[in-house]
């Protein structure tokens, strides 16, 4: 009973979730290893336009991949790694997208919006408010009287 | 102010709907190259061919030359080719880059459907490639006499591509140089 169940743990344990990074890619230091996959994780594959390197099964991310390791490898930080790729690639590479001239429409158009339908919302609000119906006219009132009177 | 409230959201929706329209003509997988207007990075390749000598960064100054990548597996590359045995019948300097691809592969291809390169260069691993920022094949840089990329084109070139956007920008690069 014994070694079935540390075969099953062991079989759990050699269980990986299924994607793009292989194993011969990985470094062998755990932390230097999390470090690449949260940086392949925010960049994208010039091949197949919506996944990260991290996903992607191209071979161009795939040896992307394997440059952002030997740089962090070689000591560099995050940053450094991630600049590396984008020298190469531009900004596009980059998933999140950074705040500067060309982004301020992307980063503040939707606050913008949220902003100018808040203001519009608060106008219409206060002018509907403002604007009361007119007092009714004595032959009004008395046409509501013999309708409201009618059973 | 009350024609405003009217006419601003549809002044703003026809911005909009010009913007998206714009957006939709172009290719979202052509990146604008980063290199534009910049040096090559420096790099040396053996040629694939035997017994020829490869091309580097340095090779490529003096004259306004074409630093094509391609691979035997690449389908577009086929397509492009007669074009390129027809540029350099007519004199371009074209250098070809392959790209991540088996010399022997690159030689055969070479030997059936005929040499358009002044040179090749074994990019085997694909570093130089990652260098230039190449995101496929093939893709064509125009390198001006002072070795600094002024144009990339990504896809095959065709005669209109040539005949249009490319042989223009080498006429105007020689007068340049």
């Amino acid at each position: 009973m014994i070694r079935p169940t540390i075969f099953a743990v062991l079989l759990f344990g050699l269980g990986i979730p299924a994607m793009a990074v292989l194993p011969n890619e990985q470094l062998s230091d755990p932390r230097q290893e999390a470090r690449a996959r949260a940086i392949s994780r925010g960049l994208r594959c010039v091949v197949c336009q919506n996944q990260s390197i991290d996903d992607s099964d191209a071979w161009l991310a795939r040896d992307l991949r394997v440059i952002v390791r030997e740089r962090i490898h070689a000591g560099a930080t995050d940053a450094q790694a991630r600049d590396f790729v984008v020298r190469r690639y531009g900004n596009y590479v980059l998933l999140t997208p950074p705040v500067e001239a060309g982004t301020l429409a992307l980063w503040l158009g939707p606050l913008g919006f949220v902003t100018a339908g808040a203001i519009a919302a608060v106008l219409t609000l206060r002018r509907r408010r403002s604007v009361a119906p007119p007092p009714l006219t004595a032959a009004e009132a008395a046409r509501v009287e013999t309708l409201l009177d009618k059973p | 102010m009350k024609r405003l409230v009217f006419i601003a959201p549809l002044v703003i929706l026809a911005a909009i709907i010009v913007a998206f329209a714009a957006g939709l003509q172009r290719d979202p997988a052509i990146l604008p190259s980063q290199l534009l207007d910049q040096p090559l990075p420096a790099f040396a390749l053996a040629s694939v061919e035997p017994g020829r000598a490869g091309f580097g960064s340095a090779t490529l100054r003096g004259r306004p030359v074409l630093l094509n990548v391609w691979a035997s597996w690449c389908a577009a590359c086929k397509v492009e080719h007669p074009e390129l045995l027809a540029m350099n019948a007519a004199g371009v300097p074209i250098f070809g880059l392959v790209w991540k691809d088996q010399a022997a592969a690159a030689v055969a291809v070479l030997t059936t459907s005929g040499n358009p390169y002044r040179a090749t260069g074994d990019d085997a691993d694909g570093r130089t490639g990652i260098n230039l920022g190449v995101t496929g094949a093939p893709e064509t840089f125009v390198v001006d006499a002072h070795g600094r990329v002024r144009y990339k084109q990504v896809g095959p070139i065709t005669r209109d591509i040539w005949m249009n956007t490319l042989s223009p920008l080498m006429t105007k690069l020689r007068a340049e140089a």
